[in-house]
């Protein structure tokens, strides 16, 4: 049975990649918070870590929509698909800034307890194979 | 690495934020500073924030999608347009040969909120950087 990183380290090593971008997504939305005409940005999560997921199995979850029989079924590069999405505005402000201070506060914290939890899962798993090699 | 963009991103908040405490501070400062010419006369500075947009470097990289802005800038401070508050004090010494004193048109309130803006602003980038320190202190002790 082969040891493989991918196999072993499964979805975190992705998903702590992929929380530090969206950190600075957001912190990019909390600096501009008082920028007129600032639109906030956001990833979408679940949708790209499937893609970067899929791109690992050599198959993308991330398919084109079929819209017209013309439409080949091809997939999208993940990279592509990696694109930054506009937040619609809770309420809409004067000077054409989207941002809520107090929602993108949460939703970065929330990001900074995934990618704590994310590592914790690498650390166990490092753990897991350093006790596997010494066998003690 | 987009961890150690953050300490960037915020950084540049911060001074952008300081740049408006300051402006804040000198319109303050200066409200009830009267002149005897409309043109002499004090008017209350605003700066204006724009999107830091990402060097071109980092836009031909490969996940250019996923680069956002890189922070705030301040684009330049402008005088305000609004019209000015004239007096009739005819015992002012900067009074004019009509007796009218021009007062700044800096409204104290205005500046007030402003100054509370600001530094509410600058404390949650201050709280940002201090997340983005801890995860990276965090990544340091992968395997440990």
């Amino acid at each position: 049975m082969a040891i493989t990183f991918d196999k072993a380290l499964g979805i975190h090593e992705d998903a702590v990649a992929l929380r530090s971008r969206r950190a600075e997504v957001i912190a990019n939305n909390i600096a501009n918070a008082d920028t007129p005409n600032f639109q906030a940005r956001d990833i979408d999560f679940k949708s790209i870590l499937q893609g970067v997921q899929g791109a690992h199995q050599g198959i993308s979850l991330l398919k084109m929509m079929n819209t017209n029989t013309a439409h080949k079924d091809t997939v999208i590069h993940p990279d592509y698909a990696a694109e930054l999405l506009f937040r619609t505005p809770m309420q809409p402000s004067v000077d054409g800034n989207t941002v809520d201070v107090q929602e993108e506060m949460a939703r970065y914290t929330e990001n900074a307890l995934g990618y704590q939890a994310s590592f914790d899962f690498l650390n166990r798993k490092f753990k897991g194979i350093t006790s596997a090699i010494k066998g003690d | 690495m987009s961890l150690s963009n953050i300490f960037n991103i915020a950084g540049s908040a911060m001074s952008a934020q300081t740049v408006r405490l300051n402006t804040t501070a000198s319109n303050m400062a200066n409200a009830d500073s009267v002149s005897s010419s409309i043109g002499e006369t004090y008017r209350a500075r605003k700066p204006v924030f724009e999107l830091q947009a990402p060097s071109l470097e980092q836009v031909t990289n490969v996940d250019a999608g996923l680069i956002p802005g890189q922070g705030v800038n301040v684009a330049g401070i402008i005088e305000s347009q609004a019209p000015l508050r004239t007096a009739y004090e005819p015992s002012h010494p900067l009074a004019d040969e009509k007796g009218y004193v021009h007062y700044p048109n800096v409204n104290v309130v205005e500046e007030m909120a402003d100054m509370i803006s600001a530094s509410r602003s600058f404390q949650i980038n201050a709280e940002v950087m201090n997340t983005a320190k801890q995860m990276v202190q965090r990544a340091l002790t992968l395997g440990q």
